[in-house]
């Protein structure tokens, strides 16, 4: 069942430069009890389309197309009915925990806050013991109900949030780099986590990384955005081990596999920054970067398109059945 | 070892007093060496100690115990003596954002290091080589740059060519790659790999990934809570990693060599209350699932002796593993 879909989504934002195109046509789809991986870096756009789906977006970015939650399009959608929906239809756990979380309220009430606003008769004797459920769920006692957020670790406010994603029971979780700014062990113990929720109660997750190889661990599908489309797209571990865009290829390769002698005194990456929104190049957006551009590549934008089975890539050399990496 | 412009930290402690008269043992002994031509990683997780323990080897918090020297001449407090030293060990931060002024120009921040040491002569050429050798070429082309107007990579190759105008031995280098963008990264760990190569310099790179240490690194030091629990080189600790502690850390990464994932409970205790016995005990996979049964008594015990820093290439501190003989039995 489809319970997520992005129709040819784009966001423009206007500010000072003029007008600047953050999202530039995203179609994609998440399935119940599945989860979608979106990497990229910095700028791409990836969490400009995380905060699409709720409408957190500032005032300036124009969104048009249709973004579908259980069949329902979330940006035509009245407020009274989109205050329903977050936190109880989809929530979002947004990176950096620390500033998410109110520095002088105890967890317990920041827990317990959004089953309170979206259930009027709940009493906040019930919302506690659910915030208590909750709080175990995720691995932490009870006891840290009564904590302050200064008090808990980075891993444990992570955690919190995830908590408070899960309050109001939603069919979909949203999370921004959820785990980028943990340590490894931690970022395993929470990606555990994350997906058992997904098996035991079908939520769709969608996971926005610019960690391939985290996504490719968990994940079902990965999408690659660069410069504000989706260059590649297929089953995640195949992406990150076979990509099928050379800028996937790069980016998979800024996360070596212990033991590969390949990798071994070979950091591998690209040169160059990614481009400016407001600013594009002509043609292919990555041409500037690619090794393997050829003449077409600087005429016209490469469409999304179907390589082999379930992949698809915006590249024409790939497209051609050409390999994306030199050597 | 010849000790000629060697960085060596013997028995290390720095220790931290907190409120309430407790201490915490942020670095609690480490021996440590860092060669020219050698790139050495230090990894562990937030909170191992392990940039503590880089500040001290520069020289900017003072060791509560044990000795930081280069060349076999220990560090000196006195003014003089910590910028003489600094000659020779040059420290690169992890924000190229943060290190730089964003009023001076690219020159005036490669220069600074020279004023600061009172080098006049040839100032504009020094920069230039500096600059050079971190791949910004040609090197007058940044020079009247601004940070704001150059990317990412460009910025830290900045920081990295600030501390190679004083023509160093050693780099310590903090999470070098750690704000950059995954696709940029690539670009900075390659310049410290030629600069190795090349110019023969030694670099101690701190940092939680252990990817990056698989891309560049000779050597491998991992550390929990203040100690260095198994060191050797990056090829025989990352494929058959001996140590409790580092099987569970390979184990969690994507196509690990080490077939289950092993993801431990809890978090790093606190520096102030390290575990008696083996510090890693409360967490140790082997004393929960009773691999270690035999070895119990010194695990709760006797805390395992701190590693040399070149006894022997492959160095674990774990009771557990000197009683098992077979040293290839991980990798099987």
């Amino acid at each position: 069942m489809t319970l997520l879909e992005f129709r040819d989504v784009h966001v423009t934002y206007t500010g000072s430069r003029g007008r600047v195109p953050a999202v530039r046509g995203v179609d994609l789809k998440v399935e119940a009890g599945k989860v979608l991986g979106v990497a990229g870096e910095s700028g791409c756009g990836k969490s400009t389309l995380a905060m699409a789906v709720l409408r957190l977006l500032p005032k300036s970015a124009e969104v048009t197309g249709e973004i579908l939650l259980d069949g329902e399009d979330l940006l035509t959608m009245g407020w009274g009915r989109l205050r329903a929906v977050r936190w109880t239809g989809a929530s979002i756990v947004f990176q950096g925990a620390m500033h998410s979380l109110n520095a002088v309220q105890r967890i317990g009430k920041q827990v317990a806050e959004p089953m309170l606003v979206h259930d009027r008769d709940l009493s906040a004797s019930d919302a506690a013991k659910r915030a208590e459920a909750l709080l175990e769920r995720v691995g932490l006692p009870a006891s840290r109900l009564r904590s302050y957020p200064h008090e808990l670790s980075g891993g444990q406010r992570q955690r919190v949030m995830i908590a408070m994603a899960l309050a109001c029971d939603p069919d979909l979780i949203i999370a921004d780099e959820a785990t980028t700014a943990l340590d490894v062990m931690v970022q395993a113990q929470v990606l555990q986590l994350i997906s058992g929720l997904v098996k035991e109660r079908g939520v769709g997750l969608v996971m926005i990384s610019h960690d391939l190889s985290v996504l490719s661990s968990v994940c079902d599908t990965a999408a690659v955005m660069y410069a504000g489309r989706v260059v590649e797209q297929g089953p995640a571990h195949e992406v990150f081990a076979r990509a099928r865009h050379p800028y996937s290829a790069a980016l998979g390769a800024a996360f070596p596999v212990i033991g590969d002698p390949a990798s071994r005194r070979n950091p591998g990456g690209l040169a160059g920054d990614p481009p400016d929104p407001g600013r594009l190049p002509e043609g292919c957006s990555f041409r500037p970067r690619c090794a393997v551009a050829v003449e077409r590549c600087a005429e016209s934008a490469p469409e999304l398109l179907q390589v082999e089975g379930a992949r698809l890539s915006a590249c024409f050399v790939a497209q051609e059945g050409e390999p994306v990496v030199l050597g | 070892m010849s000790l000629d412009k060697v960085l060596t930290a013997r028995d290390l402690r720095v220790e931290f007093g907190l409120p309430g008269g407790r201490v915490a043992r942020a670095v609690d002994g480490v021996d440590l060496d860092v060669a020219p031509g050698e790139i050495v990683a230090l990894a562990g997780e937030s909170g191992c100690g392990k940039t503590t323990l880089a500040r001290t080897l520069l020289g900017l918090e003072r060791a509560t115990g044990g000795e930081v020297a280069f060349g076999g001449v220990p560090l000196g407090r006195s003014t003089k003596a910590l910028k003489a030293y600094r000659r020779q060990v040059q420290l690169v931060l992890q924000d190229p954002s943060g290190a730089l002024n964003p009023r001076h120009t690219v020159y005036d921040a490669v220069a600074e290091g020279l004023r600061i040491h009172g080098i006049t002569d040839d100032e504009p050429d020094r920069v230039a080589e500096a600059l050079s050798r971190a791949g910004l070429r040609p090197p007058e082309r940044f020079f009247l740059a601004y940070p704001h107007e150059l990317s990412g990579g460009q910025r830290q190759r900045v920081v990295i060519a600030g501390a190679l105008v004083l023509e160093p031995s050693i780099l310590v280098a903090d999470e070098p790659v750690a704000s950059l963008d995954a696709s940029v990264r690539g670009e900075i760990l390659s310049l410290l790999l030629r600069l190795k190569e090349d110019a023969g310099l030694g670099a101690l790179v701190i940092t939680h990934d252990l990817g990056l240490a698989w891309s560049i690194a000779d050597r491998i030091a991992i550390m929990y809570l203040g100690r260095i629990v198994e060191q050797g080189p990056v090829e025989q600790v990352l494929t058959a990693p001996r140590h409790p502690y580092t099987r569970a850390l390979v184990s969690v990464l994507p196509d690990s060599p080490v077939a289950e994932p092993i993801v431990l409970a809890g978090e790093l205790p606190d520096a102030s209350r390290i575990p008696g016995g083996c510090r890693f005990r409360p967490r140790c996979q082997e004393v929960a699932s009773g691999g270690a049964l035999k070895v119990l008594d010194q695990c709760e015990g006797v805390d395992p002796a701190v590693l040399g820093p070149d006894a022997e290439p492959h160095l674990v501190a774990c009771h557990l593993d000197r009683v098992l003989d077979d040293p290839a039995r991980m990798a099987a």
